[in-house]
């Protein structure tokens, strides 16, 4: 950055951007008066909070730059905190709040610094530590704050502000050392035996507990010493010497192999001399073995599951059982059904979610259990609803095309196998939309924003027929073409305008029947977003949903077409969508591609929005079968030069979708309420 | 270049030999350690005269793999680093204009064709799409380039040989490389080598022991699970390196991790601190 100062033009120009104040008839000439006479960094500090307050309302990155003006200088260094402090009682409670926060801020700091001067809070690490604990080993932890420090082994739990000791950095150390040893619970084992036994032989079970999590700390800190020497050495010189009581225990606790079990070992021994109360260290949290060995059952029963799906998959024995043939998957170590002779082989042709799944079995277990290498079976394909349901194929209609789909096993086509009806949707109620627009408001300007520079205007185009300046190197190059006696090339000029994205994107909603609930909403939800921001870039773009059961019944339901406008009509029928039967996915891509194909644009790219697998009512389509038509399919549109892309909201089952979409064509949401904030950016990149 | 205006004919021509591609000759090997098949599959590709495409995340050796085949090959290099401005007159030639002569420079393309050398082109996609199809029939069958301001049709030798570099990570569908390139290239894809290898690359490279080279891969690995959560990409093998490079002249690691890992990965505060956090844990 240069270090001049803005002059109070420049100022006042970049506020009105941010602020987009002239729309609203207001004039930062005021404020950038007085911000012109800071210095530099610090007048990029009040454009930077600006900006960010503006994002939640334009009113608040008013009020923020109106009192920075005056109080910057004054604040120094305390001037992030101060504009926090401000956000934080805009959320809290609005904006007149925001300007009693922001005016009492010098005092309330005072009072509070009487307190605790060095003291730092949740929110002013949470940031950094969840980085920080997301870079180490073990499966994801999720990071919030509590009363007091403990773990589940799949959130961990910190306090809301630390002040044991003077000074901010030591405080962030505590912190730190006590978020590495929750981690450390989840990655070295602490919860894989049940302690219960010898806490009930205490006298006092809490006090059981306490010294239960000291030995812990001391096994755990040897295995964090192994990993990250350096994080171990700050832990020890935060705890200060062991107590000299133990010094048995630090021993045995700290050989390599040393497990949980030999941390129980310990904790008898003191039981039996009668220890008293713990000694206290900072960065020990709490012990909650009942609850955290809860989810840790909850978790294995789930990540089982998914294994041995994908074992299923991977040994072909899916739904249709012996006619499965393995040739095109990775060959196997053993090809016995219930026993494999080496697991690790097998793990590395397992797909990305089984493997996570796997290594954190191997987390629980310290190994994969042998239950967890058996394939499901057949049954575990079964849909868990809607299996009786009579089938009256109710369409009397002729169908509006015909489709071919894939059979792998024979390696052959189904000549017009798939009846195809398209439709329009239905309308919904479009009052939701305006609810959903009204409640993203914000979310939706700055996507709007983000998009509209991702239109590129304004980028030199050199070397064309025409434009408003001299290619300079154009005319060179011609200058000397015309003297060899070479023809010179007419284009020499530059032209700035807008670069031509040239593309068409079609967006297929699966509306089976299990997207029911959140995961409807959310693709609802997601497409208004996407609507809104799509309109800011200019894209060409079309929606459709697709369900039906049986091959007979394909049902496409035109929500919007590649000539519609994002009007009311289209609007409704959004907020129509709804969850209906099955997803034959086949069919749905080569129908919509071949809409999409009919496009004249240079790039074509088509996304599925889904919660899952291809899968239909009773037939074959589910398992293996669904899949290698919807490859086939997705196939057959990139020969047709359409790029595909898979949002999947499926927080288990994605293991399919290496094999639908290569690495690099597919995300995976595992949470339906994060998809609207995540899909305008998955858009982004995807076409930026 | 040379501002003064060039005095005599003598002069021009030696400023314009200046600009004239440099044919790089490895004397030395460069040094290189395989992960995987990769050599073997370059040299077939070679003797039979294939286009080769290598794919891979920033920093894990592609440029290095590319210099030590020349030099297998006892084959000159030329390499080109692609960007949104490069034209076809960047890579075939054009004329330049001297005192009241035109004279015809040859560009990279050409110039390895005319020698018979590797032609590497960096991060292909960059390049704009109008640049890409000069290289088609260098890439097939007929293996020659067209030079239309001279009306020359150069036919290339046998040692001829094209490769580019591509980085998927970028999932831009506008900048996807068309299918009618891609389909023209023997691709290799490369990743960053396990840990063993990668400390022992670390270790010679950087001119560091072993235990040193050891953390320094122990940070990356953890670095690049930061793909996505606050990174766009984790650290490749060459920031390690050059980590390892300001710890063999006396640099604490700590401090010379923060300048050559952390500082070039990321700007956003958080991030940072994480990243810090990351080196101290680890030294
Ligand atoms: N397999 C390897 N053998 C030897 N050195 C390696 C290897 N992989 C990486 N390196 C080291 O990493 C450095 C960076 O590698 P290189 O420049 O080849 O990366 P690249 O893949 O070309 O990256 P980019 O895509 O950014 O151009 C090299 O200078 C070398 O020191
Ligand atoms: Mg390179």
């Amino acid at each position: 950055m240069s270090e001049r100062k803005l002059f109070a033009h420049e100022l006042e120009a970049r506020l009105d951007e941010l602020l987009l104040l002239s729309l609203r008839q207001r004039s930062a000439e005021e404020p950038a008066a007085l911000l012109e006479a800071l210095p530099r960094q610090m007048q990029e500090r009040v454009l930077h909070w600006a900006g960010v307050a503006a994002q939640t309302s334009d009113d608040l990155g008013w009020l923020i730059v109106s009192l920075a003006a005056v109080k910057a200088a004054s604040l120094g260094e305390d001037f992030d905190d101060w504009v926090r402090a401000g956000l934080d009682a805009y959320d809290r409670s609005g904006l007149a709040a925001t300007r009693k926060a922001l005016n009492d801020f010098a005092e309330v700091r005072r009072s509070s610094e009487q307190r605790s001067p060095g003291s730092v809070s949740f929110a002013a690490i949470e940031g950094r530590l969840s980085r920080f604990l997301h870079a180490l080993d073990g499966r994801p932890l999720k990071l919030v704050s509590g009363k007091t420090a403990w773990t589940d082994t799949e959130t961990l739990w910190l306090p809301e502000r630390l002040d044991l000791a003077d000074d901010a950095a030591e405080n962030r150390l505590i912190y730190k050392a006590t978020a590495a040893l929750l981690w450390a619970q989840t990655r070295y084992g602490t919860f894989n035996l049940d302690p219960e036994a010898e806490l009930e032989l205490w006298p006092d079970r809490g006090r059981g507990l306490a010294w239960f999590a000291v030995v812990e700390a001391m096994r755990l800190e040897a295995c964090i010493a192994l990993e990250l020497p350096g994080l171990a050495l700050d832990i020890a010189r935060l705890r200060g010497p062991w107590p000299p009581a133990l010094d048995a225990a630090a021993e045995k606790l700290a050989r390599p192999e040393a497990t949980v079990a030999d941390s129980l070992d310990c904790l008898a021994e003191l039981r039996r001399v009668g220890a008293g109360d713990t000694p206290n260290f900072p960065h020990v949290g709490a012990l909650d073995p009942v609850a955290a060995r809860r989810v840790r059952a909850a978790r294995i029963t789930r990540e089982m599951a998914i294994m041995r799906r994908a074992l299923n998959v991977l040994r072909g024995t899916g739904p249709d059982g012996a006619a499965a043939d393995k040739s095109d998957y990775p060959p196997l170590a053993a090809e016995g059904e219930t026993q494999v002779v080496d697991p690790q082989f097998e793990l590395l042709s397992l797909p990305p979610p089984a493997r996570e799944a796997a290594k954190s079995l191997m987390q629980d277990f310290g190994e994969i259990p042998p239950e967890a290498l058996h394939p499901a079976g057949p049954g575990a394909w079964q849909p868990v609803d809607g299996v009786d349901t009579p089938i009256t194929a109710s369409c009397t209609t002729p169908p509006d095309a015909f489709y071919d789909e894939w059979d792998y096993r024979r390696a052959a086509w189904r000549h017009d196998w798939c009846h195809l009806y398209e439709m329009e949707a239905p309308p919904g109620d479009h009052e939701w939309v305006d609810e959903v627009r009204q409640r993203h408001a914000h979310l939706i300007r700055s996507i709007r924003r983000r998009f509209e520079a991702l239109r590129g205007e304004d980028k030199p185009q050199k070397r064309q027929f025409d434009g408003e300046e001299i290619d300079l190197d154009a005319q060179v190059d011609a200058r000397a073409d015309r003297k060899s006696g070479a023809a010179p090339s007419p284009r020499l000029f530059i032209h700035r305008r807008r670069v031509e994205r040239s593309l068409a994107v079609m967006f297929m909603v699966d509306m089976s029947g299990s997207t029911k609930g959140w995961v409807n909403d959310a693709e609802r939800e997601s497409l208004v977003l996407l609507c809104e921001a799509i309109e800011a870039l200019g894209d060409s773009y079309a929606i459709y949903g697709f369900s039906g059961w049986t091959r007979t019944h394909c049902d496409i339901y035109r929500i919007k077409r590649f000539g519609d406008r994002y009007d009311a009509g289209t609007r409704s029928r959004i907020a129509g969508i709804e969850a209906r039967d099955y997803t034959r996915m086949g069919v749905a891509v080569r129908h919509l591609s071949g809409l999409l194909a009919r496009q004249n644009t240079r790039h074509k790219l088509l996304v599925t929005l889904s919660d899952g697998r291809p899968d239909d009512y009773g037939d074959e389509y589910r398992g293996r079968y669904g899949i290698e038509d919807t490859r086939r399919a997705l196939l057959e549109a990139r020969e047709k030069g359409i790029r595909s892309y898979c949002v999947t909201i499926d927080r288990h089952g994605a293991d399919y979708l290496p094999q639908l979409y290569g690495p690099a064509h597919y995300s995976v949401i595992d949470d339906a309420k994060k998809l609207p904030q995540k899909i305008a950016e998955i858009y982004r990149k995807l076409t930026g | 270049m040379n501002p003064a205006k060039p005095s005599s004919r003598a002069d021009v021509r030696a400023d314009i030999r200046d600009l004239a591609t440099p044919l790089v000759h490895l004397a030395s090997e460069p040094y290189y350690h395989a992960t995987g098949d990769e050599l073997a599959v370059f040299e077939a590709a070679a003797r039979s005269c294939l286009p080769v495409m290598l794919k891979g995340p920033t920093g894990c050796g592609k440029t290095r793999f590319v210099e030590h085949m020349a030099w297998r090959l006892q084959r000159p290099l030329v390499t080109v680093a692609c960007h949104d401005d490069l034209t076809t007159a960047d890579l075939v030639g054009r004329y330049l204009i001297v005192g009241d002569e035109t004279v015809w420079m040859d560009g990279p393309l050409v110039a390895a064709v005319r020698a018979g050398a590797i032609c590497y082109l960096d991060e292909i996609v960059e390049a704009r799409k109008d640049t890409t199809v000069v290289i088609h029939p260098l890439t097939d069958s007929r293996r020659a380039l067209p030079v239309e301001k001279r009306g020359e049709y150069i036919e290339a030798p046998p040692d001829f040989m094209l490769v580019i570099s591509y980085n998927p990570g970028y999932q831009s569908v506008l900048k996807e490389m068309k299918p009618s390139t891609r389909q023209r290239f023997v691709a290799l894809d490369f990743d960053y080598p396990e840990a063993e290898v990668e400390a022992r690359i670390v270790a010679h490279e950087g001119g560091v022991d072993d235990a040193t080279a050891k953390k320094l891969v122990k940070l990356g690995s953890l670095t690049r699970k930061l793909k996505g959560a606050g990174l766009d990409e984790g650290a490749g093998t060459r920031l390690l390196v050059h980590a390892a490079q300001l710890i063999a002249v006396g640099m604490a690691p700590e401090i010379a991790c923060t300048a050559a890992i952390a500082r070039p990965l990321a700007d956003e505060a958080d991030t940072r601190n994480a990243l810090d956090d990351l080196i101290t844990a680890v030294f």
